[in-house]
């Protein structure tokens, strides 16, 4: 067992393991706390996958900002002092079964696909400098397309949550 | 049995799949089971990363191009948005209702 492997299978534990507390844990604030920790396991796995650049950018993304979003909106939307901050779950049964159901049908088919491989797998290049060169020929249109998106994101954003003027 | 431990041991594209998988089902869970609507959004983050660990699996062992990451990219800005309007959105359905409980808010008009 070389030391890839055991990177490889911490990361997906840190992942796994995070996203099942997130996922199961009672209290809201645990829950966006141990996603924390469930994103810099995806980094870690991008970093064993040779993407430099996409682990920084989903550091930078979902940790600085996604995350710190979300506990805002904890933090906002829970009456913190006064009442409890746990929150229930609903259809609890239906949902295990067609969760199990639907785990189970996804990793049967990933074990018995058989999937096209490379022979060869690439040495690990830096993938930035490629990364925008693509972005600036190839896919230049939706480049442009998801600056336009993330603009309208923005104002539309503060649009809604903007406070209405209330008279009197 | 044995093939099984030599597939343990060598990490390759069924494993990030299988983890994405089962980060993909607990994200469905989040969102199928939560009553409180920031869970739901949790839940979604973790189905669009298990999505993104795809795309960028099968980019290194499968096609061997930089597809797959480029994509993942456009995944995390439009991941971005969609949490920026949700937030606010819920932000505001909390000034309406004073509650974010999914299952409570059931009125499209005070």
């Amino acid at each position: 067992m070389d030391l890839f492997t055991i990177i490889f299978y911490f990361f997906a534990l840190v992942t796994l393991v995070s996203a099942a507390i997130v996922v199961f844990s009672k209290n809201i604030v645990h829950s966006a706390f141990s996603l924390l920790f469930s994103f810099f396991g995806v980094a870690g796995l991008y970093v064993l996958l040779t993407a430099d650049f996409l682990a920084i950018t989903q550091l930078l993304v979902y940790v600085g900002g996604i995350l710190v979003l979300l506990i805002f909106g904890v933090m906002l939307t829970n009456r913190v002092i006064s009442v409890d901050i746990k929150t229930g779950t609903i259809q609890t049964l239906p949902a295990v079964l067609l969760v199990a159901a639907l785990a189970g049908t996804l990793v049967g088919t990933f074990w018995s696909t058989d999937w096209k491989l490379l022979d060869m797998v690439q040495e690990p290049i830096s993938t930035a400098p490629k990364l925008g060169e693509q972005f600036l020929t190839n896919y230049l249109l939706p480049f442009e397309i998801a600056s336009v998106v993330l603009l309208v994101a923005l104002i539309g954003s503060a649009m809604i949550a903007r406070r209405e003027k209330t008279l009197n | 049995m044995t093939d099984f431990t030599t597939w343990l041991q060598n990490p390759g594209l069924t494993h990030y799949l299988m983890v994405s998988g089962l980060l993909f089902s607990l994200g469905v869970f989040a969102v199928l089971t939560r009553r409180n609507a920031i869970m739901v959004l949790m839940g979604i983050e973790l189905i669009l990363n298990a999505a993104n660990i795809n795309f960028i699996a099968f980019s290194r062992y499968s096609s061997g191009t930089l597809d797959g990451q480029l994509i993942a990219v456009f995944v995390i800005i439009l991941a971005a948005a969609e949490a920026a309007i949700a937030l606010a959105i819920v932000l505001n359905i909390f000034q309406n209702f004073n509650t974010v409980n999914v299952d409570e808010i059931n009125r499209l008009k005070d």
